[in-house]
């Protein structure tokens, strides 16, 4: 008999003799049942769940309902500061509080690919646990498949939730208007350098880790000083400069940004000096950028700074109606530049 | 970082950009050989801060760009035979070929790897013992040192799998070339800094001489890059066709001998053509003899490769300087990142990317043109 | 062809049989080949390009440099030949947004 899974969800019953995920844990039956009850119920612990039904049944509190999905492919599947587990959590909360909705609950759907070590299978969870239980909200539902060995990359996540949209906000991309001020939550590019930091032949050493961190709370700040934010988005894939251009694009304005105002960490700015690569389009997984209106802006602002997740908080720029759907930098020797949405991800480059 | 936030800062670029202004008084040519002195350029907007009567014209300093399009054919052949491992720089991924990337590739089943250094791809040599190994050696001379130490190394611990797929160019033949060519309108060049550092600036003397040019041995950083312009143009208001090194910090007129050592070990010289250029005499390296036995294109015979380039495609007049990207008439419409009709729109220092991508195509205003008259910048973007 | 970043060597080592280095680069440490710098020593700074120590920096040289671009219009700032139009700001200047 195998050494029990080292977990820190300490169930009593040891997982059977399986160090790694097999077909079988797939099939629907007792190997899948065996890592439902052994695995995913306690380290999710929540009452829903434990019903085992084929769907969640809940009853949500009044309001419009924000709905969203988001599917984890993420390699390696860990990385410094987090796994594709918290991704799977923190990036779903994240979608439904940038449209001011208090996130409630999740399901969380796994493809396994036959061979992934039961351990790694382990810490994944207890990251997505951990995640969860920090944002406050509840995984009610879930699924898992398990593929051959070779198709799958060790483990795909997706995760859906739902949440409920307090009175009074109407956040959407297509409100960014002329004169609004433009906010980063933080420093930009330290999950994309992370991850590049433990990345096949690009490695590093380096104390970067990934920002990946839940939002909600730093929103529920913002939102105390009012109700009247125009634009929330967090610039994960294609980093800050993506968000600004679709922000630009789906609201006809403008936008422009000082180069010297953008925060960055200097071991993320010599990272991607090193590669070749500009931080404006590596990806984020705990920062959120706010289009407020200007009256609002130093009350948000002080808000943001006052919260964990904020501290570093900057204003970078406003939202203009010259050059319509561009995004435009000011650059540190006082000329401009247009920053253009990339073709694909960004690669590093030697010339 | 220190050694470069310093060469970045805003205030000294103004005054440099002032300094340039202040003996400008005629219009001057100025070409720029590498193309990450022209990303450097296209991206800081050093551009926008000087005098109307400076034109940058952009090089073919950009080797992703001058690859010769069969060489790309045959990467491609070789990245996609079952058992290949192809290793690659991340700039070559895009860069289409006759009818495909390393990028659809990849997609197919073809084992290809971007690597940060060439020494990497012989690790992987090393790990995979039962797989055939190809780096593509492309680059320059600032390249050229690393790529010979990754196929003396394989050499060296007998890797027979390691093998390079080898496409270097030179700059000086370059140089030579676009000053012989017919109307060619270059009167000053700002020499590439980093080649340079390998190679020493002994080769240009001679160059400026033949051709009456002053060469500036320039760096990239902003300030690097205005520093470069402000003794060229010094230059030639005193029409003084002479070499000076605006690089000290990092280039000798020597070089680096142990480099260069290796170099004539590994390399030997060769006629090269240059993707929308053309074949220049002697301005390329391929693996010596006593390589031979790691040059990839003997190792893997990809039968009679046939090239079609685009008809469209205006690179080689780009490359050359003669027209400006914006003056393409696929520009931004049938050529762009996405559907790149040639490689100067998917190098990240080609000039056609990066006019496309800095937005070269709206119209942003020129710099202190509160100060000039009411002339038409030759700078001033074209709408696309 | 030229996308080099500026290093300072702290350690030096064998790496089969070639010449290696750690360098730290504003706080990141990387493995770079130092063959072509056999008198380099720990502390010095070096350009690195795809991996490879091409080059020592002139520390001096570009104390030089530097001293020189600040002296930059200082002179005719003194003599007061300076005039408003040399420090002209490029068009399109971005009013500064609100600062907190």
């Amino acid at each position: 008999m195998a050494e029990p899974i080292n977990t820190t969800w300490a169930c009593p019953i040891p997982l059977r003799d399986y160090p790694s995920i097999v077909i079988g844990h797939g099939g629907g039956g007792q190997l899948g049942n065996e890592l439902v009850e052994h695995l995913f119920k306690p380290a999710f612990a929540n009452d829903e769940l434990d019903r085992m039904a084929d769907s969640a049944v809940l009853t949500l509190p009044a309001g419009r309902i924000a709905y969203s999905t988001d599917s984890f492919v993420v390699r390696p599947l860990e990385f410094p500061g987090g796994s594709i587990g918290a991704l799977a959590v923190n990036g779903t909360v994240n979608d439904l509080a940038m449209s001011g909705a208090t996130p409630l609950v999740l399901s969380a759907g796994f493809i396994l690919e036959e061979g992934l070590p039961m351990a790694t299978l382990g810490r994944i969870v207890t990251d997505m646990a951990a995640a969860a239980k920090a944002a406050g909200v509840r995984i009610v539902t879930g699924d898992t498949k398990v593929v051959e060995r070779g198709h799958g990359d060790g483990c795909y996540i997706n995760t859906s939730g739902i949440g409920v949209v307090r009175d009074g906000v109407q956040l959407s991309p297509t409100r960014a208007t002329p004169g609004d001020v433009v906010i980063v939550s933080g420093t930009i590019g330290d999950h994309g350098m992370a991850i590049m930091s433990v990345r096949e032949g690009l490695e590093f050493d380096t104390t970067i880790v990934s920002d990946c961190a839940p939002l909600n709370g730093l929103v529920d700040a913002m939102l105390a000083v009012t109700p009247d934010l125009h634009v929330l988005r967090d610039p994960t894939r294609g980093g800050l400069a993506s968000t600004l251009n679709e922000i630009a694009g789906a609201s006809g304005v403008g936008i422009v940004i000082r180069e010297a105002a953008l925060p960055v960490l200097p071991q993320v700015a010599s990272a991607c000096e090193i590669l070749g690569m500009d931080p404006v389009f590596v990806a984020n997984e705990g920062k959120l950028v706010a289009i407020v209106p200007p009256q609002h802006a130093t009350a948000v602002l002080q808000a943001m700074r006052a919260h964990p997740l904020g501290s570093r908080a900057a204003i970078i720029g406003e939202v203009t109606s010259d050059h319509p759907g561009m995004l435009v930098a000011k650059t540190a020797i006082g000329a401009q530049r247009v920053i253009a949405m990339q073709l694909g991800e960004q690669l590093p480059r030697i010339c | 970082m220190k050694y470069l936030a310093e060469f970045r800062d805003g205030e000294i670029a103004q005054r440099l950009a002032a300094e340039i202004r202040a003996i400008t008084t005629r219009p001057w040519a100025i070409m720029e050989v590498c193309g990450g002195q022209t990303h450097s350029i296209l991206r800081n907007g050093i551009d926008q801060l000087l005098p109307p009567e400076i034109e940058l014209i952009h090089g073919p300093g950009c080797p992703v760009c001058v690859t010769p399009l069969d060489m790309i054919d045959k990467a491609l052949a070789i990245a996609a035979i079952p058992n290949v491992i192809f290793t690659s720089f991340g700039d070559m991924l895009r860069v289409p070929g006759s009818d495909r990337d390393l990028f659809r590739v990849k997609s197919e089943g073809g084992d290809v790897r971007i690597v940060y250094s060439p020494l990497d791809a012989v690790q992987i040599a090393r790990e995979n013992p039962t797989k055939q190994v190809v780096f593509f050696g492309i680059g320059f001379e600032t390249t050229a040192p690393a790529n010979a130490m990754a196929v003396h190394v394989a050499k060296r611990e007998g890797l027979t799998n390691f093998s390079m797929l080898v496409s270097h160019v030179l700059v000086p033949p370059a140089i030579d070339a676009i000053m012989s060519a017919p109307g060619n309108r270059v009167q000053a060049f700002l020499a590439a800094g980093h080649v340079c550092s390998v190679m020493g600036f002994w080769q240009y003397p001679p160059l400026a001489a033949k051709h009456h040019v002053p060469i500036v041995i320039t760096g990239f950083e902003p300030l690097d890059v205005l520093e470069g312009i402000r003794r060229t143009v010094q230059c030639l208001e005193r029409n003084e066709a002479k070499v000076d090194n605006a690089y000290a910090r990092v280039v000798t007129f020597d070089g680096n001998a142990a480099a260069q050592a290796l170099l004539e070990e590994v390399f030997a010289v060769t006629d090269r053509a240059w993707r929308g250029i053309g074949v220049i005499p002697a301005s390329g390296w391929r693996l010596s003899a006593a390589y031979a036995d790691y040059d990839a294109e003997h190792r893997f015979d990809v039968g009679a490769i046939r090239t079609t380039e685009s008809a469209e495609c205006r690179a080689g007049e780009v490359l050359q300087g003669a027209i400006k990207p914006s003056q393409c008439e696929a520009f931004g419409t049938r050529c762009t990142p996405r559907t790149p009709l040639g490689a100067t729109m998917v190098s990240s220092e080609g000039a056609c990317a990066a006019y496309f991508n800095y937005g070269r195509f709206h119209t942003l205003e020129r710099a202190s043109s509160a100060t000039r008259d009411s002339n038409t910048s030759p700078k001033a973007a074209t709408v696309g | 062809m030229c996308l080099a970043v500026p290093g300072q060597i702290v350690d030096i080592f064998d790496g089969s049989g070639t010449r290696m280095a750690t360098l730290d680069f504003g706080g990141i440490r990387k493995t770079v080949c130092l063959a072509y710098l056999p008198d380099a020593k720990i502390g010095e700074y070096a350009i690195v390009h795809v991996g490879f120590a091409i080059s020592l920096i002139d520390e001096a040289s570009a104390q030089e440099t530097l001293r020189h671009f600040r002296e930059l219009g200082i002179l005719e700032e003194e003599l007061g030949e300076a005039s408003p139009e040399q420090y002209a700001e490029p068009h399109g200047e971005v009013c500064d947004p609100i600062r907190p």
